[in-house]
C-alpha cells in the first residue's frame, strides 16, 4: 500500500478536473500544485543541502522573465519558456552560487536574501530589458479553461517528486546530507563540498525557474515587485516547506495545501485580511516551536497530541 | 620508500607560531605516533597535512607527489583520510548511512557502497549498531565511527586525532585491538595521543614535538628515555 501511496495520489489528482470543479477551486489546485513544486526545489537545496536560501524568488523570476520575455522580445509563445528557462536560470545560479556557497550558514541566507532583493531593483529599472514596472502582458493566453494549466504543472510536479526521490537515494543525496551536517567532516571524507553544494543548487534553481515559467503563462501578467517578491516569494516558499517538513519528500505538498488554503481563508476576513504576513509569522513561531521537523516530520507527535496513537505492540 | 614526506613544515596564525621547521617521514606499513604537552600543534600538523590549513611554509609529499595547497577531499581521493578530535558525526544520520556516504568515494553505485560499509562496520564492531542515529551513541562507539567513517574510504594512510581520549578500559582494550587490525590490513597509521601506555604499545616509532618544534624522534624506548621528552612533559628539574 505504501508504495503505491505515489501513483495513487497522482491518479486521484489526474482524475480531478473531470469532477468538473468551478474556476475558482481549480485556480486553488493549481496554486497549491504550483507551491509544491517550489517547496520541493527549495527543499533540495536548504532541506536535504543544509544551505539555506532566502532568495528563491530570484530563481521564480528568472523563469518567469525567461518566459515573458521570449514573448515580448521575439514574439513566441511563452512556452519555450520551459526548454530555454534551463539554461538562463542554471547560468544565474552558477553566478549567485559562485558569491554566495563561499559563505555558511546565516551568511549564506543572508547573501541569498540580498540577490533576491537585487534582482527585483535590477529588473524594475533595466526598463529597455524587462519593461520595469510596466511588467509584461501576455495577451493571447494559450487556453480560457484552466483544465491543461492544471496537467501541465501537475506533470511539472510528478517528474519534480521523481527526480528529487532519484536524487536523495542516490550518492547525491547522501553528499547533500553529510554536507548538511557537517561540511568539515564531509571534505575531510573526500567530498568535494563547493562542486555538491553548486550541483543542489542548480537543480534547486531550474526546477524554482519552471514554475516561474508555468506562472508567466498562467497568470499572463508579471512585474518585477511581483514574481522577485521577497515576502510574496522567497518567506512563503521556506514556510511551505518548513510548516509541512523540512527534509521530507511529502513535506512541501502538505505546507502548499496548508499555506494556499490558509492565505485564501485568512485574505477573505474582512480588516484581517491584509495582515496575512503578520499571520503567517505567528504561525511560522508556534510551528518552529511545537513542530520544529514539519507536520510530516512530526507527525508521530501530532498523533500522540491528538490521541490517535494506538498502544505499543 | 616514505609514503607520506613532511619537509620544513611552518604554520604561523598571525603572530603566533603554531608548527616551526618541522620534519619527519612515514614509510609504509608502520605506525607513527604523534605526542606532545597540550598545544604542542599535533592537530596543527594533521591540519596542514589533511590539507584543511596549507602550510605556511614548507611542503608536504604523500606517494611521492606534492600534496600541500591542495584541498581535503583531494587529497582524501588520493588515500589519506583522518579522523576528529572533537568527533564529528553526521548527526542526523544513521550509523550505516554516515559509513555509506564515505564509502560512495570509491563505490560506483549504492550496492558496492553498502557492502564496503558493511565490511567496515564488522570490523569496527559496530554492526550492531548500524540503525541507530548517530548523535545518540556514547562517546566511544562515536570515536569508532570516526575511525569507520574513515576507513569506508579505504585509505592507504590513516590520520588518527586521539581516538582514545575519554574511552573506559575495556574501549581502550577494544580500540587498541581494532587499530592493530587496520595495521595488518596494510594501511599505515599516524596517531595522536595523551595515552602513554597506549602510544608505547602501539607505535613502530614516535615523534615528539614542543611549542610547535619536533624535540625527538625514535623508537617507543628511545622516546621513554630521552631527557628532553621527560623534560617537556614533566618540566625543568629545579636547580637549588
Amino acid at each position: 500500500m505504501k508504495r503505491y501511496i505515489t501513483y495513487i495520489v497522482l491518479g486521484l489528482l489526474a482524475l480531478l478536473p473531470l469532477l468538473g470543479l468551478n474556476s475558482y477551486l481549480m485556480h486553488i489546485l493549481i496554486l497549491v500544485i504550483m507551491w509544491s513544486v517550489i517547496g520541493m526545489a527549495w527543499n533540495l537545496l536548504s532541506g536535504y543541502c543544509g544551505q539555506v536560501s532566502f532568495g528563491h524568488a530570484a530563481f521564480f523570476g528568472v523563469g518567469a522573465y525567461t518566459a515573458g520575455m521570449l514573448y515580448s522580445k521575439l514574439g513566441i509563445s511563452g512556452w519555450w519558456g520551459f526548454p530555454a528557462s534551463v539554461f538562463v536560470v542554471a547560468v544565474f545560479a552558477l553566478g549567485i552560487g559562485y558569491i554566495c556557497l563561499r559563505l555558511r550558514g546565516p551568511y549564506f541566507a543572508l547573501a541569498t536574501l540580498s540577490m533576491g532583493v537585487i534582482f527585483r531593483i535590477v529588473a524594475e529599472n533595466l526598463v529597455g530589458v524587462t519593461g520595469g514596472d510596466l511588467g509584461i502582458m501576455i495577451r493571447e493566453r494559450t487556453w480560457i479553461d484552466k483544465t491543461w494549466y492544471f496537467y501541465i504543472i501537475l506533470i511539472v510536479a510528478a517528474a519534480t517528486y521523481y527526480l528529487v526521490r532519484k536524487v536523495i537515494e542516490s550518492k547525491l543525496g547522501y553528499y547533500f546530507v553529510a554536507i548538511r551536517e557537517d561540511q568539515d567532516a564531509a571534505e575531510s571524507l573526500g567530498i568535494n563540498t563547493t562542486k555538491y553544494k553548486t550541483i543542489a543548487l542548480i537543480l534547486s534553481a531550474v526546477i524554482t525557474g519552471f514554475a516561474g515559467v508555468f506562472y508567466t503563462n498562467y497568470m499572463g501578467y508579471i512585474d518585477p515587485k511581483v514574481v522577485f517578491a521577497l515576502h510574496d516569494i522567497s518567506i512563503i516558499t521556506i514556510m511551505v516547506v518548513m510548516v509541512g517538513g523540512v527534509a521530507t519528500y511529502w513535506g512541501p505538498v502538505v505546507g502548499a495545501i496548508i499555506m494556499v488554503l490558509l492565505a485564501e481563508a485568512i485574505r477573505s476576513i474582512p480588516k484581517l485580511g491584509t495582515a496575512h504576513h503578520t499571520l503567517f509569522g505567528v504561525l511560522l513561531i508556534v510551528i518552529i516551536i511545537f513542530l520544529p521537523n514539519g507536520i510530516v516530520g512530526d507527525f508521530s507527535k501530532l498523533k500522540r497530541l491528538f490521541g490517535m496513537r494506538r498502544p505499543a505492540p | 620508500m616514505s609514503l607520506l614526506e613532511v619537509k620544513k613544515v611552518s604554520r604561523f596564525f598571525g603572530g603566533i607560531t603554531a608548527v616551526k621547521d618541522v620534519s619527519f617521514e612515514i614509510t609504509k606499513g608502520e605506525i607513527l605516533g604523534l605526542i606532545g604537552p597540550n598545544g604542542a600543534g599535533k592537530t596543527t600538523v594533521f591540519n596542514v597535512v589533511n590539507g584543511f590549513y596549507p602550510p605556511s611554509r614548507g611542503e608536504v609529499f604523500f606517494k611521492g607527489e606534492r600534496i600541500s595547497g591542495l584541498k581535503p577531499h583531494q587529497i582524501c581521493q588520493r588515500g589519506l583520510a583522518r579522523t576528529f578530535q572533537v568527533v564529528k558525526p553526521l548527526q542526523r544520520m544513521s550509523v550505516l548511512d554516515n559509513v555509506v556516504a564515505s564509502a560512495f568515494l570509491r563505490a560506483k553505485d549504492r550496492k558496492e557502497a553498502d557492502t564496503i560499509a558493511a565490511d567496515v562496520l564488522n570490523f569496527t564492531a559496530l554492526y550492531d549498531d548500524r540503525n541507530v542515529i548517530s548523535k545518540g551513541l556514547p562517546l566511544g562507539k562515536r570515536k569508532r565511527l570516526e575511525i569507520a567513517r574513515a576507513l569506508a574510504t579505504q585509505p592507504d594512510l590513516l590520520l588518527l586525532d586521539e581516538s582514545f581520549a575519554g574511552l573506559n578500559p575495556s574501549e581502550l582494550d577494544e580500540s587498541i585491538q581494532i587499530i592493530r587490525n587496520i595495521k595488518k590490513r596494510g594501511i599505515t597509521i599516524m596517531i595522536i595521543e595523551h595515552h602513554m601506555k597506549v602510544i608505547m604499545s602501539i607505535s613502530d616509532r614516535i615523534v615528539v614535538l614542543n611549542y610547535g618544534e619536533k624535540i625527538a624522534e625514535g623508537s617507543p624506548l628511545e622516546i621513554g628515555k630521552n631527557p628532553l621528552v621527560v623534560e617537556a612533559y614533566l618540566g625543568e628539574a629545579q636547580s637549588a
